[in-house]
Order: C-alpha cells, then sequence, then structure tokens
C-alpha cells in the first residue's frame, strides 16, 4: 500500500488508470472531468502513456476501438453530452468484443444542460445508449477511493470478458477532493493473453479480423447469442453491492454513487429518531443486484429510491422486488443534488403513508 | 467528531485554497475530510464556495445544508449563507464592504477586519489565511503546526519562500480573533 493521498476523484482515476498499466487515452476535453485529461496529458505521458486529444468524442471513441483491437489497455472519458457522441462507436465495440474503459463523470440534462452533478445517464449506460442488443458493465463508484479502485477492476473486468465497462460517476465525485489510497497493482500480473488482436498476421494463425459488421443473419444471431451468454455469466458472477444496517431495517433506501452518500446520512438521521432504515447501494449497475434487493423486499416495509434524476433506477428497484412492498421515489433534477435532510422528508412521508394505510386497514 | 464548514467568497479571495488547506491540516491529524468546490456558474464570476467536512469518522455525505462554521468574505456570500450556519454555530466573515451584517442572536458572529489586515501588511492575497488564523483560535478544528506543514503542500513549490508571510497572517488571524469578543 502506498501513503495516503488526498485529490480530486477526477485525479485519482487516472492516476489510477495510470497505476492500472493503461497504454493509451483518447478523449476530448469537456466539464466536469477534464482534469482526466488534463492529469494524463502531463503525469500519463511522463510514465509512458499515449495520450491523445482527439478532435471530438466520435474520434475518441473509434480510436478507442482500434487500440482495443490492437490489444492495447485502453480508455477514454467523458461527461453527458459527450458521452452521447460515443453512442455508435460503443455499440460497435460491444458487438466486436472488445476490452476498454469508458468513463462518463455525468452533468444534468438533457441536451447540453448543465454542468452541474446528476444521475441522468443511468438509463444510457444501463439499458443501451447505443443500438442493438448489448451491454456494459457498470460500476457506480461513491467516493475518491473507489473512483480510483474500481478503474483496476474495470481494466480487469473488461479483459476477461472482452467487454466494454463503464465506470458512471458525477460532477461532484470528478471534483471532490477525499483521501485516497492506491493499492498494491502490477499490471504484468493482470496480462491477459489476447490471441484475437490484430498485431500483425504470423504464419502459424488466420489473419485476425475485428469487425461488427455480419451480413449472414444466422451468424448475427450466433454472435447475439454468445453475447447474452456472456451478460448471463457477468451477472452470475460478478454482482456486487454494499449493504448498511439492513440487518435490522424495517425501511430500505436503495440509492448509487453520490446519491448513496446523501442516503447514508440520511439512515443515520431517521435512526436516530427512532425509525429503523437501512440502505442498500448498487455498485454495479449492470449487472443489477435484483437477488438482495428482491431477498430484502420479503423483510422491509417499504423501499425509497433516492437518485439525482427523474427515476431511472427506480424501474429496476420496482422489477426486482415485483410489487412485494410499496416501492417510492425521490430525486432532483438538472443538477441539483438532493440534500440529506430533503431525503429524511421523503422517508418519513413514506413511513407516515405506511401508518395511515395500517390504521385504515385496522 | 465532526466539524462541517462552509467557505465562500468571491473567485480568487482564496476560499477555494483555504479549505483545501484546512483539509490537508485535517489529513495530517489523522482525520476523515472532504471538500466539495463549488465549480459551476458561480465560479465563473459571482462567488465561489466549498464545504469541508473534517471527521473522526468515516464521512457519510460531503454534501449538507447546515454548517458548524461558515465563512463569508463578501456580502453576497453572508446573504446566502447566514441561515445555514447550525445553531450555536460560528459565522466567521470580513467586514469590508459589508453593509448589511448578519442579525442572528442564536449563533457567535465574528466580524474580522482581514482585508484591512491583509492591507497593512502589504499583501492582499493573504486575506485568506488571516481568516483562517481567526477561524483556527476560535473552532480549535486543527493545529497551527499542522495548517504550516499543509501550506507546504498545497502551495506549489515555487510559492513556498511565501511560507513565512502565511504564519505571520495566520498569527495575526488567531491574535485578532482573541481580541475580539464575540458579538
Amino acid at each position: 500500500m502506498s501513503d495516503i493521498e488526498i485529490m480530486k476523484g477526477n485525479e485519482a482515476l487516472a492516476e489510477a488508470a495510470i497505476r492500472a498499466g493503461c497504454r493509451a487515452y483518447f478523449g476530448y476535453p469537456i466539464t466536469p472531468q477534464s482534469e482526466i485529461l488534463e492529469y494524463l496529458a502531463d503525469e500519463g505521458r511522463r510514465r509512458g502513456m499515449i495520450v491523445l486529444q482527439a478532435e471530438s468524442e466520435v474520434a475518441s471513441i473509434n480510436m478507442v476501438y482500434g487500440a482495443a483491437g490492437a490489444g492495447a489497455r485502453v480508455m477514454t472519458s467523458s461527461s453527458s453530452p459527450g458521452v452521447s457522441l460515443m453512442m455508435e462507436g460503443i455499440s460497435y465495440i460491444a458487438s466486436a468484443e472488445l476490452p476498454c474503459l469508458l468513463v462518463n463523470v455525468s452533468r444534468g440534462g438533457p441536451g447540453l444542460g448543465t454542468i452541474q452533478p446528476s444521475q441522468g445517464d443511468y438509463f444510457q449506460a444501463v439499458k443501451g445508449g447505443g443500438h442493438g442488443d448489448y451491454r456494459l458493465i457498470v460500476l457506480a463508484p461513491s467516493s475518491v477511493q473507489e473512483m480510483a479502485d474500481f478503474v483496476y477492476r474495470a481494466f480487469d473486468l473488461a479483459d476477461k470478458y472482452r467487454a466494454p465497462v463503464m465506470i458512471l460517476a458525477d460532477g461532484a465525485l470528478g471534483q471532490m477532493m477525499e483521501k485516497v489510497r492506491f493499492p498494491d497493482y502490477d499490471p504484468a500480473e493482470h496480462v491477459v493473453p489476447k490471441p484475437w488482436a490484430t498485431t500483425g498476421k504470423t504464419p502459424d494463425r488466420a489473419r485476425n479480423i475485428i469487425t461488427s459488421l455480419h451480413i449472414e443473419t444466422e451468424q448475427m444471431e450466433q454472435i447475439n447469442i454468445r453475447l447474452q451468454d456472456k451478460y448471463r455469466l457477468i451477472a452470475e458472477r460478478e454482482t456486487r453491492w454494499e449493504e448498511v444496517q439492513t440487518a435490522d431495517a424495517e425501511w430500505l433506501i436503495v440509492a448509487y454513487g453520490l446519491a448513496a452518500r446523501i442516503a447514508h446520512r440520511a439512515v443515520d438521521l431517521v435512526r436516530a429518531r427512532g425509525i429503523r432504515a437501512g440502505l442498500l447501494r448498487p455498485i454495479t449497475l449492470f449487472p443489477y443486484p435484483s437477488k438482495p434487493l428482491a431477498a430484502l423486499a420479503g423483510r422491509v416495509r417499504g423501499m425509497l429510491t433516492v437518485e439525482m434524476n427523474a427515476g431511472q433506477m427506480v424501474e429496476d428497484v420496482r422489477l426486482a422486488v415485483n410489487g412485494r412492498v410499496p416501492v417510492s421515489f425521490y430525486g432532483r433534477m438538472g443538477g441539483i443534488i438532493p440534500s440529506p435532510d430533503e431525503v429524511v422528508s421523503a422517508l418519513q412521508k413514506m413511513v407516515a403513508q405506511d401508518v395511515l394505510t395500517e390504521t385504515e386497514a385496522n | 467528531m465532526e466539524h462541517e464548514l462552509l467557505a465562500a467568497g468571491f473567485g480568487g479571495q482564496g476560499v477555494l485554497s483555504m479549505g483545501m488547506t484546512l483539509a490537508y491540516a485535517g489529513v495530517l491529524e489523522g482525520k476523515e475530510i472532504s471538500w466539495m468546490p463549488s465549480y459551476g456558474p458561480e465560479m465563473r464570476g459571482g462567488t465561489a464556495n466549498c464545504i469541508v467536512i473534517i471527521s473522526d469518522s468515516k464521512i457519510s455525505s460531503p454534501i449538507i445544508t447546515a454548517f458548524d462554521t461558515v465563512v463569508a468574505l463578501n456580502q453576497p456570500s453572508l446573504d446566502k449563507f447566514e441561515l445555514a450556519v447550525k445553531p450555536g454555530g460560528l459565522l466567521v466573515y470580513d467586514t469590508t464592504g459589508i453593509v448589511k451584517p448578519p442579525t442572528r442572536a442564536d449563533i457567535t458572529l465574528l466580524p474580522l477586519p482581514a482585508s484591512e489586515e491583509a492591507l497593512k501588511m502589504k499583501n492582499s492575497r493573504i486575506m485568506n489565511m488571516i481568516v483562517l488564523g481567526a477561524l483556527l483560535a476560535r473552532t480549535r478544528v486543527v493545529g497551527l503546526a499542522t495548517v504550516m506543514e499543509a501550506l507546504k503542500k498545497v502551495l506549489p513549490e515555487r510559492y513556498h519562500h511565501l511560507l513565512p508571510v502565511n504564519e505571520q497572517a495566520l498569527r495575526r488571524g488567531m491574535e485578532l480573533a482573541e481580541q475580539l469578543q464575540p458579538a
């Protein structure tokens, strides 16, 4: 373990990328994540990375396609409107099964929107965004430490499954400073053979071709079946979440990323007032922790989903609990961050509603 | 123990670096910290602010709306954040340019002629350190020696020759806070 450092989330993520053996970065500046490009252009280049500010996000993602195809550990980063521009390329990368890291330090939308933090890109990250039946593995950090830690995990997952992995953060996580400790990680110990990579044909094998175009429909269906099998395997093995005070919880808040930090505070506040609340924080947004949520649905009286959007992940919570308990939603939009007190009020309202329903039933 | 602070002022007055210095000092004293800056449009010409939390235990939300201490270095910041001080908390403000002073009776007010003092010391850029000194004297949230250590990390090396003048400013702020009776 190295020493404790104090860094912005964006800087910690960039430093972790260098330490994880990322060979190349292609990106285009956009607030609130430009520190990633700045840090890598300076530190990354100095320590041997290829760092290129491309002419656009469209160019960046296609450079990622090329470098990943050649077998390099490669990444890009952007923020919401920039990530939208990358969607065609991301679909191609998913189809061609190219390992890479995509980072979205998201901001309020829709449109060019605002530069303030938001979780409005959940649907885009988790449900597609680009065309076709593909999935990204999506990791949602909620601290500066996790902005660093998840980079290593993302690269390893990408290589293991030949799949693009997205870190979905938000502007606050990118801009805030906290303590961070970089784990011991030797990239040489994490090298996965890439016999499929286009590194130059040798006489002993056929040409490697990386493409997402398959005119034969039967072949395209086979590729889809393989992708779906892979996603099922990822769901079985790689689902991650954190539970806080759920053992005796009567009420559960479900929140990820920065919203989970705020919700954690709200849990502490309502517990001080005698409401037994807990928190489930999805760490992987795909695959989604539906099973632990379903298990908790059998134990709690209700769930409150808290997001910095109009209600996106709440759909996955409702699918997971399948009507067994009431699921409420509280969110703020357009770059406004909900305060812990607002979350407390939303939860108290839910508890009051429950008492009312119970009284009526009696 | 947890200390929750907000520092606000015009861009260039040094509220972000003051908060960062506090956060670094917190880490040097073995605490958990978070430093959450405003980075939005308010930073581009209006007021800048940052939330600093220094705690003995893990910090849940880095974003909060009520503070043990608020530092306000201009009128708009004072107007915006006077009500954000917790009852019994501390409101430190620079008296320069303040036409509408705070009125709350349930908090400690510390009106500080920090800009004037900085001018007397012939360096307007150390105003934030005068304020930080006053804050240290009143809250004891971290020690002066640790703040000096922290400044070595916050200030780029090419500015390290300015460490002594920063220390003078911190000490002057501490003196001022001790002289001024709480309103």
